[in-house]
């Protein structure tokens, strides 16, 4: 198992937002997380990040078969745990260029400079674009593109994704899609090391990102696994509904 | 009419309007004859040539048209190259040099404005003169730099810089203490005189001790269509400094911006304004402070607009973060309007460093004390406009090195 959560309850600033979370994600597995808003999706991305503010009552979270459950975020990251943000915040004064320079684990400079250049150009990104200030008047396209792009240079294996594709053009999904599977090895013929757990609202972006589990998190608990057709088209019919009353079957 | 010196005399008690009072009778006034000059830049200790790098100076002088550095009271270097368009010397010797030079001297700074520019006056001439002759550019800067050398020093300066019509004059000038020196006061009177059509911009970077109490004093004579920079960089602590530069904006389409990084630290007090007086039609002023106050610092950023003529615009920004309890930052804007068709505004904030900013770059890898730097640092790093190219990247560097290790 790459990532095992059991059992976890976690607290914002003394609100309980998840209870009792239970997760298992295997290398090769691309799991996608659905909910309403508020049911505590994006929670459980920056509790598993062990962001601060972000506190955990109950539960254990194994990574790698290590428990991380108190590790700081710095090492998590750098054990290969790694996010896209729905709405990152724009840093003035700090510029992509930079962050994509502390990312970047590649040791000589020129390597990675060249490896930064390459990657942002796959991601539409010319250099003067990697100048500007960390999503300072980016669009929301560029927003998600920089995030990926900045995942790209990090290299992780276990990626979260919170709305890849939300408030981006068709086209962009397409691109977007194709360097989410990139990411997770998905294109290639070998299985993948990696694996992923992307939060959407029933996106488009499922066309084209292959999903091989989906769960439904509503009031802080998984309420429902499964196939993700199964799960996507009973939503679809029934709402988040259809899951609570199911969850108490 | 009174003479200048009998204004000062009666001035030489006079407290600031504003700023604590600095007793001057603890520190110790210099002769100009105190320090012998030096051949090269490259002759100070090695100690002092760092210190002069952090604030700019080149020792090398590479990439600089002209150098200047006075040491407590004494002028010990001046290289103007023979076939430079620009004149640097000594106050002194630019007043024995050239009879019209007094008509200059206390026009754009009252000589009775306070005490400080009243012993300036009173006391022995130093400072610089500089003057970029008419129709010249010249893309390099002069460096100056005004060097407190030993303990308990009162050193005062009065420089005069004159742009003449239609020509471009860039100035960097970094002010800051030897090794040895914690307690200090640095007066420094600078009068510009821009010319029609002329330009300048001045960068001045201070890296006092922290016991050094600093009053600058500075005014800026505008004619039509010229313009003014001045970057001030301070990120250092100091013990106190209060200022107030204030620039005259005469002629019409003149234009004016005054931007500042201030960092706070330690006991320093910061009281820095800046103010544009726009008299002149169609003159555009911008004044832009950047502060962060850590430890027990207290910031005061004051801003003075005065929009006098049809068609004037001026803005005037101040963003701040407060970074620690015991510090605080006021800000305290000032717009007066008085004529129609005019445009000034005001924008502050006084913040703390966003939490999900700090989330951000931690999931990114950053431990949250690198995250809160790099958000620090990013928000003082202010854009260099109107500068050469060169120069631009040559402040930037600057800037970069008064930010590390922030």
């Amino acid at each position: 198992m790459l990532l095992e959560i059991t059992d976890l309850a976690v607290e914002i600033k003394g609100k309980e937002i998840l209870k009792d979370v239970d997760l298992y994600i295997d290398k090769g597995e691309n799991h996608v997380l659905l909910g309403p808003n508020g049911a505590g999706k994006s929670t459980l991305f920056k509790s598993i990040l062990g962001l601060p503010n972000y506190k955990i009552t109950r539960g254990e979270i194994i990574y790698k078969g290590q428990n991380i459950t108190d590790m700081p975020t710095d090492e998590r990251i750098s054990k290969g745990l790694g996010v896209t943000f729905q709405n990152p915040p724009s840093i003035r004064g700090v510029k992509l260029e930079n962050l994509l320079n502390i990312i970047s684990k590649e040791e000589k400079e020129e390597v990675k400079e060249l490896e930064i250049n390459e990657l942002g150009k796959t991601m539409n990104f010319d250099k003067s674009f990697l100048e500007r200030d960390v999503n300072v008047g980016f669009s929301g396209g560029e927003v998600k593109r920089s995030e990926l792009l900045q995942l790209l240079v990090q290299k992780p294996d276990f990626i979260m994704f919170d709305e890849p594709d939300s408030g981006v053009d068709i086209e962009n999904v397409e691109l977007i899609s194709k360097e989410i599977n990139k990411l997770l090895e998905n294109d290639k013929k070998e299985k993948s090391t990696k694996a992923g757990l992307l939060i959407t609202h029933l996106g488009y972006i499922l066309n084209f990102v292959n999903a091989t589990h989906a769960h439904v998190l509503l009031n802080g608990r998984i309420a429902c696994s499964g196939k993700p057709n199964e799960i996507i088209d009973d939503v679809r019919k029934q709402g988040f509904g259809g899951c609570a009353t199911c969850n108490q079957k | 009419m009174q003479s200048k010196i009998d204004r000062a005399e009666k001035s030489k008690n006079k407290k600031a309007a504003i700023g604590d009072d600095v007793d001057l009778t603890e520190f110790e006034k210099r002769d100009v004859e105190d320090f012998e000059g030096i051949d090269s830049l490259e002759d100070l200790k090695k100690q002092d040539q760092k210190t002069l790098t952090t604030v700019g100076v080149e020792t090398s002088e590479e990439g600089r048209s002209a150098s200047f550095l006075q040491m407590d009271q004494s002028q010990i270097f001046c290289n103007n190259p023979d076939d430079s368009s620009i004149e640097l010397m000594g106050t002194a010797q630019a007043l024995e040099k050239y009879d019209w030079l007094p008509n200059y001297m206390w026009n754009a700074v009252q000589v009775d404005a306070d005490k400080y520019t009243a012993n300036t006056e009173l006391g022995p001439t130093s400072g610089y003169f500089i003057r970029s002759k008419p129709n010249t550019k010249e893309v390099f800067p002069v460096q100056a730099c005004m060097f407190i050398g030993d303990q308990n020093v009162q050193q005062t300066a009065h420089n005069i810089i004159i742009a003449e019509e239609n020509s471009e004059l860039h100035i960097i000038t970094g002010c800051s203490t030897g090794e040895s020196v914690t307690d200090a006061a640095h007066i420094g009177v600078s009068e510009f005189y821009l010319k029609k059509g002329a330009k300048i911009t001045f960068t001045m970077i201070h890296n006092w001790a922290e016991n050094v109490q600093v009053r600058p004093r500075t005014g800026i004579i505008m004619e039509d269509n010229s313009t003014y920079i001045s970057n001030y960089i301070l990120t250092k602590p100091v013990k106190s400094i209060q200022a107030y530069p204030t620039a005259y904006c005469n002629g019409d389409n003149t234009k004016v911006l005054f931007q500042s990084i201030l960092a706070g630290k330690k006991d320093s007090k910061i009281d820095q304004g800046s103010r544009s007086i726009l008299r002149g039609q169609n003159s555009n002023a911008e004044m832009i402070t950047r502060a962060i106050s850590e430890d027990q610092s207290q910031i005061y950023t004051r801003g003075d607009l005065q929009g006098l003529s049809p068609k004037v615009k001026g803005h005037l920004e101040c963003m701040g973060l407060v970074l620690s309890d015991e510090s605080a930052i006021h800000s305290i804007p000032e717009l007066t309007g008085a004529s129609t068709n005019m445009e000034l505004s005001h924008e502050a904030a006084v913040g703390k460093i966003a939490e999900e900013e700090i989330q951000y770059l931690m999931a990114r890898g950053l431990t949250e004390e690198q995250a809160a730097s790099m958000i620090v640092r990013g928000f003082l790093d202010m854009d260099i406009t109107g500068l050469p190219d060169k120069l631009a990247e040559e402040t930037q560097k600057v800037i970069d090195l008064s930010l590390e290790g922030m």
